[in-house]
């Protein structure tokens, strides 16, 4: 079955760039204008948050982020016919990424089914732990054709990314640091060496590199490590700024792909 | 044990652990050694000579006489309230701290609610020299003003979580924040029998001290190890789960669990989670929550800081789910009316929580040679302020 993510990969394509932020904000319709915006610009993938009331993966851009979206009356099946209407357009792997919770209230099955129906390609659940997945998750998302996302971390040991390597079929989000979300400044080296020691470990699915992206620098080192990387809080300080979504959106993954604009 | 976690960290259907990858290694090095520490032995020495010489255990278990003229049965209070720190909270932070220490640990993070872990914790971490951060719902902060200078003077950061609703569920978010960005010298002491596998086991063991000695004082009391009924108030379920522990697989002992009806259940301000909730996952664990249709942790409501939470550990909801544990909840009125009953009728001011359990008494008809064990969780003295605002005395 055709699944966009793993057809992006394959193509063996480099300096990925896939961009998160949280469905129905800064306003409940932004969400598909960001998406036509973001593919226009130059975006790999699209990465939609799912907001939380409880959202302990993420530091304060998000979690800001998560309950102005919720104010403004997001939940998970108004986020799905969001996706659809996406979808009329968009090209580009669309994931779905969020706590596990509101995906397990929906229902496991059903949800599977209504975002594989909508054009959702992958879904991240950080919160969903590898045992839970394989017990309840993983047949009714492969029969879906979803692909899931693994984080892993500068102490995940290397048994434990190898065990993670082999349950994944798309990529894996190699998270920069030990800690929650946030827009950073450069790496130290300490991180450049994790990357380093995930570039020679060979894994068989590409990984991508997220959390403390920010700009074309972070993005263009990130990027010679893996297959690319993923930008969430600073793309979201963006927005909270913004007075037109749709070209700031265009303008932002502009100016991470290419150094032309500062 | 029938009821006890499964190696695979679940009690039936509930519990496991729901965290994000940056936990996992601190996560599985605590499930992979905390039994291997507890229960060595020069860690069970100092563990248990701290409870003695330090905490005051054992605790009294008291024939509360005019109460039980009141109700028609023998009742006893098991005298958490009489803890140094004044609540139960304390037999959890030493065993933690201990446990800290063995896994090399130098600082120490936890969250609190209505502040007696805070003090339980800031506690022992100026007891063995380690550095404490005490995350705290701003809400609460004001409604426990005693508690937060307590931790001040004890040596202890007290930081507001000023994130959601700022009151408990909001500190343990902030706390595991800061869990997940210092993974290697710190430990966090969770505070009551929720979190992800092992927290609650580990949790409900240190706790079960308290049904250790209730068996053994009954004994000694009454000729008979075994109560008719066992009272305790449900937070998270720390209280109720040590006191419930030793009595589990004996089913001929009613387990009776209250939970805080806050201005009513069917009120909308209301924390009594198993009437309210349906399973989902807060805080690393699935269990029983408080939630909306679409997934989102609501916002619990509860006269009572230490009870205004939105889910209950795993263990709980697992008994609830089982019917081994009777839950029935009391509203801020019927708490604070049992707390100014005791006050008078036994010259003992309870901690709001605990009158919860003693507000449960009266939706029981007992028989006249029934056993009840109240556990009373804590003392009143860091409610003082909440007893003079609701006045009626
Ligand atoms: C005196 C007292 N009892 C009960 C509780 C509730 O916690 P748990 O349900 O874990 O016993 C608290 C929490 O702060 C408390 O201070």
């Amino acid at each position: 079955m055709k699944n966009r993510i793993k057809d992006l990969f394959a193509s063996g394509k480099g300096n990925i760039l896939s961009v998160y932020y949280t469905a129905g904000f800064p306003t409940f319709d932004s969400t598909a204008a960001i998406a036509t915006a973001l593919e226009k610009g130059g975006a790999d993938i699209i990465e939609i948050g799912i907001p939380y009331s409880d959202p302990v993966a993420d530091g304060p851009t998000i979690q800001e982020s998560n309950k102005i979206a919720l104010e403004n009356g997001v939940t998970l099946p108004k986020i799905l016919e969001q996706v659809k209407l996406i979808r009329k357009t968009v090209k580009i792997p669309i994931i779905l990424m969020g706590y596990v919770n509101p995906v397990m209230q929906y229902g496991i099955e059903r949800f599977a089914k209504d975002a594989a129906a909508a054009g959702v390609d992958g879904v991240i659940l950080p919160d969903l732990p590898m045992d839970a997945f394989l017990a309840e998750y993983k047949t009714t998302f492969e029969a879906a054709n979803l692909s899931n996302t693994f984080l892993i971390s500068p102490t995940t040991s290397e048994d434990r990314i190898r065990k993670i390597d082999n349950e994944t079929d798309g990529f894996i989000y190699a998270v920069s640091a030990s800690s929650i979300t946030g827009a950073k400044g450069e790496f130290a080296d300490t991180q450049l060496q994790y990357f380093d020691r995930l570039k020679t470990m060979k894994l068989k699915n590409p990984f991508l590199i997220g959390f403390g992206i920010s700009d074309h620098a972070t993005f263009a080192k990130a990027s010679s490590y893996g297959a690319g990387a993923i930008v969430g809080s600073a793309f979201i300080n963006v927005l909270k700024k913004s007075a037109n979504v749709a070209s700031d959106s265009e303008a932002f993954a502009v100016s991470l792909k290419n150094n032309s604009k500062s | 044990m029938k009821y006890t976690v499964n190696e695979k960290g679940y009690y039936g259907k509930f519990g496991g652990a729901y965290i994000p990858e940056m936990l996992y290694p601190n996560v599985e090095e605590l499930r992979t050694r905390y039994l291997d520490i507890i229960y060595e032995e020069g860690f069970q020495k100092e563990f248990h000579k701290l409870l003695r010489d330090y905490v005051g255990r054992p605790t009294p278990l008291y024939l509360a006489k005019r109460l039980s003229e009141k109700y028609g049965a023998t009742i006893y209070l098991k005298r958490e309230d009489l803890c140094h720190t004044g609540a139960h909270k304390v037999n959890n932070t030493i065993g933690q701290i201990l446990l800290a220490k063995r896994l090399g640990k130098q600082k120490i993070i936890a969250e609190t609610g209505a502040g007696q872990h805070g003090v339980a914790t800031a506690t022992v971490c100026a007891l063995m020299g380690m550095e404490c951060i005490v995350y705290m719902g701003k809400i609460d902060m004001e409604r426990q003003r005693p508690n937060v200078e307590r931790m001040r003077i004890l040596g202890t950061t007290v930081v507001p979580a000023l994130s959601g609703s700022m009151t408990l569920k909001d500190a343990t978010n902030e706390a595991m924040r800061h869990w997940i960005n210092n993974p290697t010298d710190t430990h966090y002491i969770i505070g009551s029998v929720v979190g992800p596998h092992p927290y609650p086991d580990m949790v409900a063991r240190f706790q079960s001290v308290i049904s250790e000695e209730m068996k053994k004082q009954l004994q000694e009391e009454i000729g008979n190890p075994y109560p008719d009924y066992v009272f305790a108030c449900v937070g998270g379920g720390s209280n109720a789960a040590g006191a419930f522990y030793h009595f589990l697989d004996d089913e001929h002992v009613t387990l009776v669990a209250s939970e805080a009806a806050g201005k009513g259940v069917d009120s909308g301000e209301s924390a009594a989670t198993t009437a309210l909730g349906k399973p989902g996952v807060l805080h690393g664990s699935k269990t029983i929550l408080m939630q909306t249709e679409d997934g989102q942790v609501v916002e619990p409501y509860s006269i009572s800081a230490g009870l205004d939470y939105p889910g209950i550990g795993p263990i709980h909801a697992h008994l609830f789910d089982v019917g081994r544990v009777k839950f029935v909840s009391a509203t801020d009125d019927e708490a604070m009316n049992a707390g100014l009953e005791l006050s008078r009728m036994e010259g003992i001011i309870p901690a709001i929580e605990s009158a919860h359990a003693l507000a449960a008494l009266s939706q029981f008809t007992f028989e006249k040679d029934d056993v009840v064990v109240v556990n009373l969780s804590g003392r009143g003295d860091k409610d003082l302020e909440t007893y003079i605002r609701w006045g009626k005395y």
